[in-house]
């Protein structure tokens, strides 16, 4: 019992040092931690970090929500950043057992959220000026994307999928909704919290100007049946064929490239239809 | 008892040594791939580097003591009692449904089981926090698949006996019933829940600690000591409920501890491990047609090569995409249905069991 106790303390004595095997779980925590400069003390990452294309050659540890204790460990980690969620916790508690420093970001969908992460995980890797320096980069863009983005604001549906022919729409409290309002648009769904399907004169009910969806790498665009969709044919954004496709992590993963992503998504709502 | 009566020589086709000695041969398996499951992982550490410097006396480095023995040790040990309990339960499942396609879930166990892992996961939210901790799910698992099979017992069982086939038919009506309800949770359930009730469905042991060994063990070692008591009941049962009771089996007390023991044994299995599939079917169909049909052989049998398949999927499970890993439930259906497939056709003779 004494024996990891002292080798506990001496590597909570140890952090004097930055630590430098670090593995990244969490898309936009991978990104933040590149764009801090800091993307070759990473050691590993989760399934979704795939951006930018530099880590996706580090091993992969599996699922953010379903981390494997040991496969983590195996990488001879040395700190661990991880987005709100991670887990399961067992896998946590068995890493705070083997005193692998855990430090979890939180998350959130909007300004304030995105410049916290970045201020958390700059703490983490010890790199407080650059973290600081990012953190008004993104600032002011996330500023100067919002005033482009401002003018008569559409209404939005982001649709997550239609599998089956059943729409599943984002509510309140995502990160669909959360950007949709940063690019200066309304999100059309807002009687429920998170995905949900969507009967189909629920989406007519809703009436979008604009849909809006994920864009996979080598999936065949399927815009044309959206709009063909019965459902979503009766709505303002089928007659004006106002759809927007953007890749998932870049929508939705509030880190450093968010500005850009808000910038683009204005632009697009603004385009879109017309 | 049944099959061989005073006076009537033993027949040749006699299958009985055949069967000691798969028994010898899967103890011996079973000690081959727990060996096998302390030495193989992501991590590199090796148990005899380990094992020597304890004797040594020497410093064992923080890590390493974690991977063997609160990771790879407690997941050994998850493995071979959830692999043991699940092939147990569905041979006592078969013999008395007399249906070889029977399994555990046909009494209510998994059904149940599933209903209170989705109730955790989307509705732990609401309990105070840190009264469960992260022991909810599988407490709720394992309370709900107790639960219902009582229910279900309850319910097939009038005038002090318990009738077989309201019990198969009633544990479709309360399966839709919590299909129903789990459905509403997974309704309400928000993404991040949905992913969790995705992977738990799939089963894996990677969430083996020794807490949860402690509270689901005993259980499972219960059943697992309970369940060879049962086989001439279920030899017997093989006649015919009626038959067994003339040739002195207690029918109704043989029902009664069964299921008891299969719900015991299949709701701690569960809740600790998730859905697990497969095991419970495949594993007493392979010992009789290997072996022959005679409960005393195939319980313990069962048992044995329970424990060693679940061990082996473990190990392939968290080697085959390291460092990240598998949920068991797909491999134990990859590995096990082609090849369940190929011994039904190689042995289409025997498939009237």
């Amino acid at each position: 019992m004494i024996r990891p106790l002292f080798a506990a303390l001496a590597l909570a004595a140890l952090p004097a040092q930055a630590a430098d095997r670090v593995v990244s779980v969490g898309g936009s925590i991978t990104e933040i931690v590149v764009a801090l400069g800091q993307g070759d003390r990473l050691v590993a990452r989760d399934t979704t970090s795939t951006y930018p294309e530099t880590v996706s050659d580090l091993p992969d540890v599996g699922y953010v929500r379903r981390l494997s204790p040991e496969g983590v460990l195996s990488v001879d980690p040395d700190l661990i950043l991880a987005e709100e969620g991670a887990g399961p916790p067992e896998t946590v508690a068995l890493l705070q057992a083997a005193a692998i420093p855990f430090v979890q970001i939180p998350d959130g969908y909007d300004r304030a959220a995105v410049l916290a992460k970045i201020a958390a995980v700059a703490r983490a890797l010890d790199v407080p000026e650059r973290g600081a320096a990012l953190a008004a980069d993104v600032g002011a863009a996330l500023d100067a994307a919002a005033k482009a983005a401002e003018g008569p604001a559409r209404r939005v549906m982001f649709v997550m999928s239609v599998q089956g022919g059943r729409i599943l729409a984002a509510g309140r409290d995502t990160a669909a909704d959360g950007i949709i309002r940063l690019a200066g648009g309304e999100n059309a769904v807002t009687e429920f919290e998170g995905y949900k399907p969507l009967t189909d004169e629920a989406v007519t009910r809703a009436a979008p100007e604009v849909i809006l969806m994920m864009a996979r790498e080598g999936a065949d665009d399927i815009s044309a049946q959206v709009l063909a969709h019965p459902a979503i044919r009766t709505t303002p954004a089928a007659e004006a064929r106002a759809l927007v496709r953007m890749d998932g992590l870049y929508l939705l993963g509030f880190g450093p490239r968010t500005a850009q992503a808000v910038r683009d998504l204005s632009d697009a709502l603004a385009k879109a239809g017309s | 008892m049944v099959a061989i009566s005073p006076g009537i020589p033993a027949p040749d086709w006699d299958r009985r040594p055949l069967a000691r000695r798969t028994t010898l041969a899967l103890a011996m398996a079973l000690a081959a791939v727990a060996v096998l499951s302390l030495a193989v992982g992501a991590a590199g550490t090796s148990p005899w580097g380990v094992f020597a410097d304890l004797l040594a006396g020497r410093e064992v480095a923080l890590v390493d003591r974690v991977v063997l023995f609160e990771i790879r040790l407690p997941r050994l040990a998850m493995g071979a009692l959830v692999g043991a309990s699940l092939a147990v339960s569905g041979a006592v499942m078969q013999g008395l449904f007399r249906n070889p396609l029977a399994d555990p879930g046909l009494v209510g166990v998994s059904a149940g089981a599933g209903l209170g892992a989705i109730s955790a996961i989307v509705l732990g939210g609401l309990l105070p926090a840190g009264l469960l901790g992260f022991h909810a799910v599988p407490v709720a698992a394992f309370l709900g698949g107790w639960a219902s099979t009582l229910v279900l017992y309850g319910i097939a069982t009038r005038r002090g006996r318990t009738s077989v086939a309201t019990m198969l038919l009633g544990g479709i009506a309360l399966g839709a019933l919590a299909g129903a309800l789990s459905g509403i949770l997974v309704y309400m359930a928000d993404d991040d829940q949905l992913r969790d009730l995705t992977f738990w469905g799939l089963g894996s042991l990677a969430g083996a600690t020794w807490a949860k060994l402690a509270a689901a063990a005993p259980l499972m070692l219960l059943a697992l000591i309970a369940a060879p008591m049962l086989a001439r009941g279920l030899n017997g049962l093989a006649l015919g409920e009626t038959a067994a009771f003339h040739i002195g089996i207690p029918v109704q007390r043989l029902k009664t501890v069964a299921i008891l023991t299969v719900a015991g044994a299949t709701g701690a299995a569960v809740a600790v491990s998730g859905g697990i599939g497969f095991v419970g079917i495949v594993v007493p169909h392979l010992l009789r047609l290997a072996t022959g049909p005679d409960h005393r052989a195939l319980l313990v049998n069962a048992a044995l090569l329970g424990a060693t398949l679940l061990i082996l999927a473990d190990i392939i499970a968290r080697v085959v995409i390291a460092p990240a890993e598998l949920p068991i439930g797909i491999v134990t259906a990859v590995l096990g249905g082609p090849f369940f497939l190929w011994i039904l056709l190689r042995k289409r003779g025997v498939l009237d069991l």
